[in-house]
This record gives C-alpha cells, sequence and structure tokens, in this order.
C-alpha cells in the first residue's frame, strides 16, 4: 500500500489512501444476486457449493437486490425476463456489478438466428462488467470471471471514468 | 387393440367425419377428421368402454407451410395399453378447431400453446390466451408459423442479432 505503511512503531496504524480502501473493501465483498435463468444456473450452483466454494472470493448469495453489489445473469435472457433483469439491476445500490455468464447471455447463443423470444446479449438492456463465455462455462470460468472482476475494482478510481468491460479468454 | 380396428370403430358412428385414415404412415397411422367434429370423436374415444382413451399424452400443433395448419393429437388408454393418433387440418386463413378441454383437462395448456405458437383458435376453450410469449406480444403475430418475420424491435429492445 502507501509508502509510510509499518514506518510507525504503533501497530495499530497503516497508511493507505481512500480509493485503496474502498476498492479492497468492494472487492472482497461481492454480494450476489442470487437468480439463474437456464442451464448456466446449474454450474453458477455448483460454484457455489462446496467443492468450487466461490465464497472464498466474498461472493454471498442474497435474494434480494437491494443486499446484492453482483449480478450474475446465467442463462438465456428471454425477451419476457430482459425487463425483469432490467428492474432488478435497477433496484440494486451503488457500486453494482454485472457479470454476462455463458454464450447466451453474452450474444444470444445458440438462439441468435432463430430464437424470436430471446435478447441477443444482455448488453442490450444493462451494462456488463465481465464476459464469461462458454456453454455453458464450467464453475472455474466463472471463478475466473469473479478474479478478473476483483482486478478490475482493484484498478477502479474515484474520479476517472468507469472501466471498459473485460473477457474471460476460451481456453 | 389395433389402430386400424379402432378406425373402424370411429367409422362406425362418425361416417361423414373422416377425411382420411393413413395406415402406412411412417412412424404410426393416423385418422384425419374434420375440425368441427374433433370434440365428438374425443368424447366417443373417451368414453366407450373398449377404446377407453383416458390419457391426451400430447397435443401439438403445425404449420404445413402449403397455407394449412393442423393439430395432431396423440391419445393413449391407460386400461388397454393402446394407442391412436389423431388430426384435424384448417386453413390458416379460417383456423378454427374445436376445443377438446372438456375431454381431457391436459388440453388446456397444450391448446393455449398451439393458439400462442400458431394462432389456432380453438372453439370452447374457456381461457384461450397466450402461455408462453409475453401478453403485449404483437396481436395477430405466431412465431412458429412459417411466414413468421422477427419483429425489429420489442418494447425498445432490438430482436434481431
Amino acid at each position: 500500500m502507501g509508502l509510510l505503511d509499518k514506518r510507525f512503531e504503533s501497530e495499530n496504524i497503516v497508511i493507505t489512501t481512500v480509493e485503496d480502501v474502498l476498492n479492497w473493501a468492494r472487492l472482497s465483498s461481492l454480494w450476489m444476486m442470487q437468480f439463474g435463468l437456464a442451464c448456466c444456473a446449474i454450474e453458477m450452483m455448483a460454484a457455489s457449493a462446496s467443492h468450487f466454494d466461490i465464497m472464498r472470493f466474498g461472493v454471498i448469495p442474497r435474494s434480494t437486490p437491494r443486499q446484492a453489489d453482483l449480478m450474475i445473469v446465467a442463462g438465456t435472457v428471454t425477451l419476457k425476463m430482459a425487463s425483469r433483469v432490467k428492474r432488478l439491476y435497477e433496484q440494486m445500490a451503488e457500486p453494482k456489478y454485472v457479470i454476462s455468464m455463458g454464450s447466451c447471455a453474452n450474444c444470444g447463443g445458440p438462439y441468435w438466428e432463430h430464437g424470436y423470444h430471446v435478447l441477443k446479449g444482455v448488453d442490450r438492456v444493462i451494462p456488463v462488467d465481465v464476459y464469461v463465455p462458454g456453454c455453458p462455462p464450467r464453475p472455474e470460468a466463472l471463478l475466473e470471471g469473479i478474479i478478473k472482476l476483483r482486478e478490475k475494482i482493484r484498478r477502479e478510481s474515484l474520479v476517472k471514468k468507469k472501466l471498459p468491460p473485460v473477457y474471460v479468454e476460451e481456453k | 387393440m389395433q389402430a386400424s380396428e379402432i378406425y373402424e370403430r370411429i367409422k362406425s358412428k362418425f361416417e361423414d367425419a373422416i377425411v382420411e385414415f393413413k395406415a402406412d404412415a411412417i412412424v404410426e397411422p393416423y385418422l384425419e377428421v374434420k375440425p368441427d367434429k374433433v370434440k365428438d370423436i374425443c368424447e366417443f374415444l373417451r368414453d366407450e368402454p373398449d377404446l377407453a382413451f383416458d390419457y391426451l399424452m400430447c397435443l401439438s400443433g403445425v404449420d404445413y407451410g402449403d397455407g394449412t395448419l393442423g393439430v395432431v393429437y396423440h391419445i393413449y388408454s391407460m386400461k388397454h395399453g393402446h394407442r391412436f393418433v389423431l388430426k384435424v387440418k384448417v386453413s390458416v386463413n379460417d383456423p378454427v378447431v374445436q376445443s377438446v378441454e372438456s375431454v381431457w383437462k391436459s388440453a388446456d395448456w397444450h391448446e393455449r400453446e398451439a393458439y400462442d405458437m400458431f394462432g389456432i383458435i380453438f372453439e370452447g376453450h374457456p381461457d384461450l390466451r397466450r402461455i408462453l410469449m409475453p401478453y403485449d406480444w404483437p396481436e395477430g403475430s405466431y412465431p412458429l408459423r412459417k411466414d413468421f418475420q422477427v419483429p425489429e424491435f420489442y418494447n425498445g429492445m432490438k430482436v434481431p442479432y
């Protein structure tokens, strides 16, 4: 952290910047809005379970948007659901982040051409911070998405503009 | 009971309602009947003790692409273990079929789905509204019709890729 850190005799003083503390707090407790839309939700549930243990990143599922910092859009966003997703996003308190999980939420996935009922990418209604590709992505991919989001929040600034979206690379 | 025997039973009572019986159809034989007689035939099939079709396995809508829409009924008898396929065809300009909701309750949502996707009107259905598409989906727009075009926008959201 700062240059003066650990330069004082007392153990009770740590010196840093407001930005760093805020970012550290935000990235360490990314409470997520828990809702699943399709098969990606199964992988999200697997990521929340003991084997992958998403809680070690401070991601706790919350049942209300008022308590959530992070929305994981896990699955196919239908046109019918899109307005609900938008409303839930609007009900979340700032600062709020969105992970688009899976090909459907990224760009429409297998429904891109003949999906009369599918929104071709959730970024048409809400701003997305991290895109996780896969159909569905494995829990590891979602975890990497969380890590990417944490890195992004770590680089955030109080005064500068919001950072552009990042992508988890397909392997 | 074999399909041909079931057909003979229907024929003996509803001679004038039959359009075509295809015994050598691919997969399984079917009987095409007139759309304004289908409810009576279904009631007959359900209530006769030796037929006893007590289970509507599936009710599907079809667009044949040549200006005709169809409804296909796959029915089964739990009691006797036999099955049968009924079909009706209607013009796309006047797609009215009798509802069989009063015969088998499971037809309720199936008919709503066929209405939602193909615009087939089921006469006598107690609650014929869209079931899958949003209620504010454009009137007269049925997604599984062959001539369906995806709308450019829905509630301000761009729909095509």
